[in-house]
C-alpha cells in the first residue's frame, strides 16, 4: 500500500501556515483573499485530476458544474421569497429553517432560503445534472464524455446569460455569509480574511487526504485499469460503466461545492465562470500538474491560479492558459513535472558524494 | 457433470458468419481444448462466452444458470475468468497491482469506504495484497511484485495475466491461445502451471495453434471450421479424423467441399 502517511499532509498544513504567517509579517495580508479563491479553484482541478488523470475521461463542463453549485447557492440565498410568506408550505420551510428571514444591503426585510439548505439543493441538483450527462455518455468509450460535456457548459453558460433569474450578464451578488460553525463563516469581510483562507486550507487538505485514499485503493486501481485497458478491467469483473459514472459524479460535485464556497466568499458568481474557457483552464492546470499527480495538480493549480488572480497575466489570462496547454501536450505530455524530477535526480545524484569517484566528478 | 453448456451459438459481423451453429459442453475439472485454422471463429465464441459479445442466437450456460447476454463484470463475478490473445495488463499499475485488480470484485469498500479509510478497509487491503502475492508465487513471479508492468517481457506478461485471472477465483478459465509467442522453455512452463490449474479445480478452455500444447494438454479437443464444429473427442481421435485432416492439410479441397455442403445446408 505504501501509504504516504500524515507528513505530507502535515508539511503542506504547515506551509499553508507560513504562508499567512509571512503575508502578515510583509503587511501583504489581502494577497490572502486571492489565495482563498485560488484554493477553491484548485479544488475543482483535484476533483478533474481523478477523473482525467486516473479513470482517463475527459470532462470539458467542469466550470459547468462550478457554476451550477454557485449558482444553486447564489439563486437561492438572494432570492426573495417573502411573497410566499403566509401559505403553508413557506411556514413549513420557516419552521424547519430551510427559509430564514434576513435584511438585504438597504435593510429590506427578504426571505431568502438559508445558505445550508441552498449547499444541500446545490449538490442535489448537480448531481442530478451529472447523472443525466454521465449515464449515456459513459457507457459508450472514447470520447463522448468530453463533446457530451463541452455541450452542457455551453448550454449552461447561455442559460446563465439569458435568464433575468440569474441575474443574466451580470451575474448575481449580495449572497449573504454562510455559518457553517458557530465563529466560523464564510465571507469575504476582511474581519474573516483569516479564517476563510484556513477554511479553505482545510477544505484542500480534506480533498488531498479522500482523494489520496481513493487513488490507492481498490477503486484506485479499477479506474486506472479502465484508463488503460477499459474491456479488460471489464473482463476482470470491475463494473467499469457505473465505476465511471461515480468518479464523474464525485469530480461534479467536488466542482459545485467549491463553486458554492467561492460564491460565499466572493458574495457573488458571474456568467464567466461557465465559460468553456474555464473549463479549458481547468485542463489546462490539470495537465500542468501532470494529471495523474493529485499532489502536482494541486499545487500547480493554487499556483497559477493566485497568478491568474493577482493580474499577473494581464490581459493574456485566458490565452497564457491556453498556450499552457498547448505546450504541455505537444512537449510533455505526462505533465512537466516528470522530466523535471528526472532532471533534478540527475542533478542530485552527481552532486551526491561518491567518496573514490570524487575527484573525477569535480564541480559540475 | 457439464460446467458450461454451448447451445447452437450464432454471431455475425456484417456478410460474415463468425461463428454459427456452435454447440459444445465442458466437463467440470478438464481441460477443453479449441482447435482450428485462422479465421475459424475461435477467439469469436471466446467473446461470446465471457460477454465482450453478444450471440444473435443460442445459448450459454454455466453452472446451469444462463449468462447469455450479461456484461463481462457478470460474467466473471459468476466464475468465469478469461486472459487474451495479446496480454493487456494495465501498465499503469505496477505487477502485484494488476493482479490485485482481480479481487476488486470481492473488495466490500466502494468510493465511501475507500475514501474515508472505513474501518476494515486497510485489513481488506492487506488482505487482497497477501492474495495477489500467493498468486504471482503461484505463478513464479513473486520477485516481480512491485515491477511496472510494462517492464516486464512477453512471456512474464502472459503469466502475470493468468494470474490476474486466477485472482478472480474462477470456477473456469477461458485461455486465448496462452502458448504464442513463448519460447519452448515457457512452452513447457506454460504447459505445467496449466496442468496444475486443473489439478485445483478450475475448469480450462484453451485455444491453442501450438499442436504440441494442446493435443499434451487438452483432455478433449472441439475443432472449429468456418465457424462451425467440425469435430469433437479426444486428441487421438480427432488427430485421425479425415475431416480435421482434411482442414489442416487438405486445404483447398476440404475447405470447398466443405463450404459447398454449408451453402446446400443454407439453400436446404
Amino acid at each position: 500500500m505504501r501509504t504516504r502517511g500524515v507528513w505530507p499532509i502535515a508539511g503542506l498544513a504547515a506551509a499553508m501556515a507560513a504562508t499567512q504567517g509571512i503575508l502578515r509579517l510583509t503587511g501583504t495580508e489581502y494577497c490572502l483573499t486571492q489565495l482563498t479563491m485560488a484554493l477553491y479553484y484548485a479544488a475543482v482541478v483535484m476533483g478533474l485530476c481523478l477523473l482525467m488523470g486516473y479513470a482517463g475521461q475527459v470532462s470539458m463542463g467542469h466550470g459547468a458544474f462550478f457554476a451550477a453549485g454557485g449558482y444553486t447557492s447564489a439563486v437561492l440565498t438572494t432570492h426573495n421569497f417573502s411573497a410566499w410568506q403566509g401559505t403553508l408550505v413557506s411556514s413549513w420551510l420557516e419552521k424547519s429553517r430551510v427559509l430564514v428571514a434576513r435584511q438585504d444591503a438597504y435593510s429590506n426585510a427578504m426571505l431568502t432560503v438559508s445558505p445550508w439548505a441552498a449547499f444541500g439543493a446545490a449538490m442535489v441538483l448537480t448531481f442530478l445534472l451529472a447523472v443525466l450527462i454521465g449515464y449515456p455518455a459513459l457507457r459508450l468509450r472514447g470520447h463522448y464524455l468530453a463533446m457530451a460535456t463541452l455541450g452542457f457548459g455551453l448550454i449552461i453558460s447561455k442559460l446563465l446569460l439569458g435568464s433575468a433569474l440569474t441575474g443574466a450578464a451580470d451575474g448575481l451578488n449580495g449572497v449573504p455569509e454562510w455559518q457553517l460553525l458557530p465563529g466560523l463563516a464564510v465571507t469575504g469581510k476582511t474581519a474573516a480574511r483569516v479564517s476563510n483562507y484556513y477554511l479553505a486550507c482545510s477544505f484542500v487538505l480534506f480533498l488531498l487526504v479522500v482523494l489520496g485514499n481513493l487513488i490507492r485503493s481498490t477503486v484506485g486501481r479499477a479506474l486506472q485499469a479502465i484508463h488503460d485497458r477499459e474491456t479488460a478491467a471489464n473482463a476482470m469483473g470491475i463494473d467499469t460503466a457505473a465505476c465511471k459514472l461515480r468518479v464523474f459524479v464525485l469530480s461534479a460535485l467536488i466542482a459545485a461545492a467549491a463553486g458554492v464556497l467561492c460564491t460565499h466568499y466572493t458574495g457573488g458568481i458571474g456568467p464567466s465562470e461557465a465559460s468553456a474557457l474555464k473549463s479549458v483552464r481547468y485542463l489546462a492546470l490539470a495537465a500542468v500538474g501532470g494529471m495523474a499527480n493529485l499532489w502536482g495538480v494541486t499545487l500547480g493549480s493554487v499556483a497559477l491560479n493566485y497568478a491568474s488572480l493577482r493580474g499577473w497575466f494581464g490581459s493574456y489570462d485566458n490565452a497564457v492558459f491556453g498556450a499552457i496547454l498547448i505546450a504541455v501536450i505537444s512537449l510533455a505530455p505526462d505533465g512537466p513535472l516528470k522530466p523535471i524530477g528526472a532532471g533534478l535526480r540527475r542533478c542530485t545524484r552527481r552532486f551526491r558524494p561518491v567518496p573514490e569517484e570524487r575527484e573525477e566528478h569535480g564541480p559540475a | 457433470m457439464a460446467l458450461l453448456e454451448i447451445e447452437n451459438l450464432r454471431r455475425s459481423f456484417g456478410g460474415l458468419v463468425a461463428v454459427d451453429r456452435v454447440s459444445f459442453r465442458v466437463k467440470e475439472g478438464q481441460i477443453k481444448g479449441l482447435i482450428g485454422p485462422n479465421g475459424a471463429g475461435k477467439t469469436t465464441l471466446f467473446n461470446l462466452i465471457s460477454g465482450l459479445l453478444r450471440p444473435e442466437t443460442g445459448r450459454v450456460i454455466f453452472q446451469g444458470r444462463s449468462i447469455t447476454g450479461l456484461k463481462p463484470y457478470q460474467i466473471a463475478r459468476a466464475g468465469v475468468s478469461r486472459t487474451f490473445q495479446n496480454p493487456s495488463l494495465f501498465l499503469r499499475l505496477n505487477v502485484i497491482e494488476n493482479v490485485m485488480v482481480g479481487r476488486h470484485s470481492r473488495s466490500r469498500y466502494g468510493f465511501w469506504g475507500c475514501g474515508l479509510r472505513w474501518p476494515g478497509q486497510a485489513r481488506e487491503e492487506r488482505q487482497f495484497r497477501e492474495a495477489a502475492l500467493a498468486q504471482l508465487e503461484y505463478v513464479g513471479l513473486a520477485e516481480f511484485a512491485e515491477t511496472p508492468a510494462g517492464a516486464l517481457g512477453f512471456g512474464r506478461r502472459r503469466m502475470v495475466e493468468l494470474a490476474r485471472a486466477l485472482a478472480t477465483e474462477p470456477a473456469m478459465l477461458l485461455l486465448d491461445e496462452p502458448a504464442s509467442g513463448l519460447n519452448t522453455a515457457e512452452k513447457e512452463d506454460l504447459a505445467a502451471l496449466i496442468r496444475r490449474i486443473r489439478d485445483r479445480g478450475i475448469t480450462v478452455l484453451l485455444v491453442e495453434h501450438d499442436m504440441g500444447v494442446v493435443m499434451s494438454l487438452s483432455d478433449e479437443i472441439l475443432v472449429l471450421h468456418d465457424g462451425t464444429p467440425i469435430a469433437e473427442g479426444s486428441p487421438a481421435e480427432v488427430q485421425n479424423d479425415p475431416k480435421v485432416i482434411g482442414v489442416y492439410l487438405g486445404g483447398e479441397f476440404a475447405g470447398t467441399a466443405h463450404r459447398s455442403a454449408a451453402q446446400s445446408r443454407e439453400q436446404g
